[in-house]
């Protein structure tokens, strides 16, 4: 008997409720896992105790109720020779089963409020970061940092079609995971730029929705370094499943000089604007910026989706005037899934993800884009 | 002067007015939805029975969600309860037939009309809709496909149907009843069903004007729920959860009513705090209003709205429990047989009172953040609407079904068909609860490897669960055309009310003159 084919046989034959119990694994154990994370706060620490107050609780009623209802059909069967009592009514008994079910509510009332108060506890941060949900991405911003990215799905569509093997990580790696540091109040606002997504991350218990318009906050401190994988937990369209968070805890010294590195980048990345591209280097650019920004709709040759997202190849903006074409991508397609690019791809980006689209899949402009044409035009605006 | 059915069979069908007709109509179209859903459903559950896309693309999946969901709440059980009214509610009060039968009708044959509606949109470019049967906007509006406007207008129509059936429920409760059936008479059924009523009434216009405000948002320019032209997406949640929260209790209280006709009938004792059941059930109603933000637990509400939502859905709870008491201690000292309508009401009892539960871990805000949106949340609302609604929905089929055409069902098939439906059901919903806590959200197309295991165990379920509803249908069209003929008007040894007191199989015509309630 295989591992697996076991582990089903104990699954369903354990009495499930109680096997509930087996938990308080963490949510990186793979398999046959049964209960919710105990996680690493404070406030994922108090959901997961009174998720289990309330867990016992009802065993208790249940086991209770149950067991009775189970002891009347063995006792009360017509095929014992029993015959049926005509009582229909107990006004005692009736009372007492609407007080004390609401007595202890008043009672499980207490420990839920106090659990709740914590969630809600988000004042004084040591850090505050903007995290907006994009369709099907993150963007993460360290406020008064000046360090803003974008964190999107790893897994490659060959996984995801079996056309390749599965990674250990499949579904639930990201290009730039978020950084935090161990010890510190984060607090998180979270927004949306185009629909509702909802930003979760299991052992932490922040789960917030990200409301286009609106700000929604939510906190964690913990001092337990590691990585935690999170999710999107709002229906946000066709890649809701392929949005996943990654959160990176690190030791307060180690986050300093990742922030220091992000910023000195900001600034190499500001010399390579100016400078001329090849079309050789824009083109491998282009490709992989593609592949992660844009093939998600636009399909990895750039045919679309008809009916819901058009096609690149030949498309009058793709093989028209390169300004058309810079302009969509900055300011992107009010009322439509076509987002502005503007604050998620840097200029190069944008230039090189242009100029391949307007010369692969038999697009053959034959033009050059480069970065500084996307800032002059971004100036201009 | 009592005349049978039209001999024409589209004069018959098409134009009836009858009730018995119209309520048969009902039934079958609902469960040619009920089976339409469960497809949709097999699709989801097969796509999921391993991580990675096997068969479908994601954008099809996201329809295939929706869809389910608004085939098996609107087109499915809804539509069941209102066949069962049809049926039931003029031979349990001893009335001729529904007050407004002209109404009823229009209010079944508009219902094929907007689910054909609904339904073509699969066919159309740019798909179906694909924002979940909670149509969340601005998914659902600057965001959907096109042919958002023709799910729209299939709204409408069907809550026309809705509000038209209520309207010929509550009026038949109230006008119809014969002679000395005071309200505190009535059969449990007919009591849910009128309050029922209206709930309908009450939050069918809410969700018309949802759609409304979507419907202008989309063609017209307006911000109802877009903050970029000073409207609030959040808005749109409040409005569909005012109408959506009701809902759930308009789904599962004549399921209620069913189980409380049942019981008592295979305990062969009367149901036990029939007052009780009657207030618990008028206050679930109206605790049904004002708990509707306790599905908006994320969306950053202030704290002190966040506390009542709690403390008020927790109340539930009380009711809920009175209910469930009373038909244990019915069962109590009664002389019980397992019949299979019995199987599927005390299974309903004990799966109903799990979901009530989950129900209550998901009052509690704090841990709700967890649990919601994921598959947690899928397990819990599927132990009250498939184990509730659809299992009682069986329960009573079983139950009346000898009644209606006058041939009984056989027993063997039948609790075969309810041990395959119990088990397949946990099977697949047992483990969806496992999946939820370990982190999986719903309405996902794929998944991490870490959650493989429990989902192959829940398709494997779904397909058992699956076939056990074919085993229904074969069993239906058995018993109508080849079961055992039986003409005992009292059908089963315990069963009480006026119903039993018609000719087996009922006549055409309920009660031409009205029976004397004493």
């Amino acid at each position: 008997m295989s591992k697996r084919a076991r582990a089903l046989f104990l699954g369903l034959l354990s009495p499930a409720i109680l096997s509930l119990f087996a938990g308080g694994a963490s949510a990186e154990d793979a398999g046959w896992n049964l209960n919710m994370p105990r996680g690493v706060t404070e406030v994922s620490q108090a959901a997961y105790d009174i998720h289990m107050i309330m867990i016992w609780v009802c065993t208790v009623i249940g086991v209770l109720v149950f067991g009775f209802m189970f002891y009347i059909m063995f006792a009360h069967r017509k095929s014992r020779g029993v015959t049926a009592a005509n009582f229909h009514e107990n006004l005692t008994v009736e009372i007492l089963w609407t007080i004390v079910p609401a007595l202890i509510l008043i009672v499980m009332a207490v420990p839920a409020t106090t659990a709740l108060l914590k969630v809600y506890d988000t004042e004084n941060p040591d850090i505050d970061i903007k995290v907006t949900g994009y369709q099907w991405k993150w963007q993460y911003e360290y406020i008064g940092e000046g360090v803003k990215f974008m964190s999107e799905l790893r897994t490659s569509q060959d996984e995801q079609y079996g056309r390749a093997p599965k990674g250990e990580h499949y579904l639930r790696e990201v290009t730039q995971p978020l950084v935090i540091p161990a010890n510190k109040k984060v607090r998180f606002l979270i927004t949306g730029n185009d629909v509702i997504h909802s930003w979760w991350v299991p052992d932490f218990a922040v789960k917030r929705d990200a409301i286009p318009g609106l700000f929604t906050a939510a906190w964690a401190k913990t001092d337990q370094t590691g990585v935690y994988v999170g999710a999107c937990t709002e229906l946000c369209g066709k890649d809701h499943s392929r949005m996943p968070v990654v959160v990176e805890v690190k030791e307060e010294a180690e986050y300093d000089a990742w922030l220091a590195g992000k910023k000195e980048e900001a600034v190499i990345y500001q010399s390579t604007i100016g400078k001329e591209w090849t079309n050789d280097e824009l083109m491998a650019k282009g490709e992989a910026v593609y592949a992660v920004s844009c093939a998600g709709c636009h399909q990895s040759a750039g045919q679309g989706i008809p009916g819901v997202f058009p096609a690149l190849v030949g498309s009058s903006i793709v093989t028209g005037p390169v300004e058309g074409h810079i302009g969509i991508l900055i300011n992107g397609v009010a009322g439509s899934a076509m987002q502005s690019f503007a604050d998620q791809l840097s200029e190069v980006d944008i230039a090189a993800v242009i100029h391949y689209k307007r010369n692969s899949w038999g697009n053959d402009m034959g033009d050059m884009v480069q970065p500084v044409d996307v800032l002059n035009y971004k100036q201009n605006q | 002067m009592a005349h049978g059915p039209s001999e024409n069979f589209f004069s018959r069908w098409l134009f009836s007015t009858n009730h018995k007709d119209i309520g048969t109509l009902y039934l079958w179209f609902s469960f040619a939805m009920f089976l339409l859903g469960g497809a949709f459903a097999m699709v989801i559950r097969a796509e999921l029975f391993q991580p990675g896309m096997q068969l479908i693309k994601p954008e099809f999946f996201n329809q295939m969600t929706t869809m389910h969901g608004l085939v098996m709440v609107f087109g499915a059980i809804m539509p069941a309860f209102v066949g069962l009214a049809n049926w039931m509610i003029p031979m349990m009060i001893g009335a001729p037939d529904m007050a407004l039968p002209r109404m009823n009708n229009l209010s079944f044959w508009i219902l094929p009309f907007a689910f054909a509606i609904l339904v073509s949109t699969l066919f159309m470019e740019g798909g179906g809709p694909n924002f979940g049967w909670t149509f969340y906007a601005p998914l659902s509006t600057t965001y959907a496909p096109d042919t958002v406007n023709y799910f729209i207008f299939g709204v409408h129509i069907m809550g026309a149907s809705s509000i038209m059936g209520s309207i010929n429920i509550i009026a038949t409760v109230m006008n119809m009843r014969a002679p000395g059936m005071t309200y505190m008479k009535m059969p449990l059924f007919v009591w849910t069903w009128v309050i029922t009523a209206f709930l309908l009434v009450a939050v069918m216009p809410v969700l018309a004007g949802a759609v409304t405000m979507m419907l202008m948002d989309i063609n017209f320019g307006t911000s109802f729920f877009d903050a970029a032209g000073g409207g609030d997406p959040v808005l749109f949640q409040h409005v569909f959860w005012f109408f959506g929260h009701p809902e759930v209790y308009i789904i599962i209280l004549p399921a209620f009513g069913v189980v409380s006709q049942i019981i008592p009938t295979f305990s062969r004792k009367p149901l036990f705090g029939y007052s009780s059941m009657v207030y618990a059930t008028a206050s679930i109603a109206f605790l049904s209003f004002i708990v509707w933000a306790h599905h908006m637990f994320t969306v950053g509400m202030p704290i002190a709205g966040e506390l009542y939502f709690m403390y008020a859905t927790m109340l539930i709870a009380v009711p809920t429990g009175v209910k469930v008491f009373n038909w244990v201690t019915t069962m109590y000292k009664g002389a019980l047989t397992f019949e299979t309508p019995m199987l599927f009401s005390i299974a309903f009892v004990i799966l109903f009172t799990f979901g009530g539960f989950t129900g209550m871990m998901l009052s509690i805000a704090a841990a709700d953040t967890q649990y919601h949106d994921t598959y947690f949340v899928v397990a819990h609302f599927h132990y009250v609407m498939v184990a509730g609604a659809v299992f009682s929905g069986t329960a009573a089929v079983y139950y009346w079904l000898p009644k209606w055409c006058g041939r009984m069902y056989d027993e063997t098939m039948g609790k075969l068909q309810f041990w395959i439906a119990f088990i397949a059901f946990n099977i697949t919903f047992m483990p969806q609860h496992f999946l939820g806590l370990a982190g999986m959200p719903r309405r996902y197309s794929d998944y991490g490897l870490q959650f493989a295991d429990w989902n192959m165990v829940s398709s494997i379920g779904a397909f058992m669960y699956g076939g056990a509803q074919l085993l229904f249908l074969y069993n239906v069209i058995r018993t109508i055309g080849w079961g055992k003929p039986i003409d005992d008007p009292q059908v089963w040894e315990g069963a009480e009310g006026l119903e039993w007191t018609l000719p087996t199989p009922a006549p055409f015509h309920t009660f031409s003159t009205p029976p004397i309630v004493k």
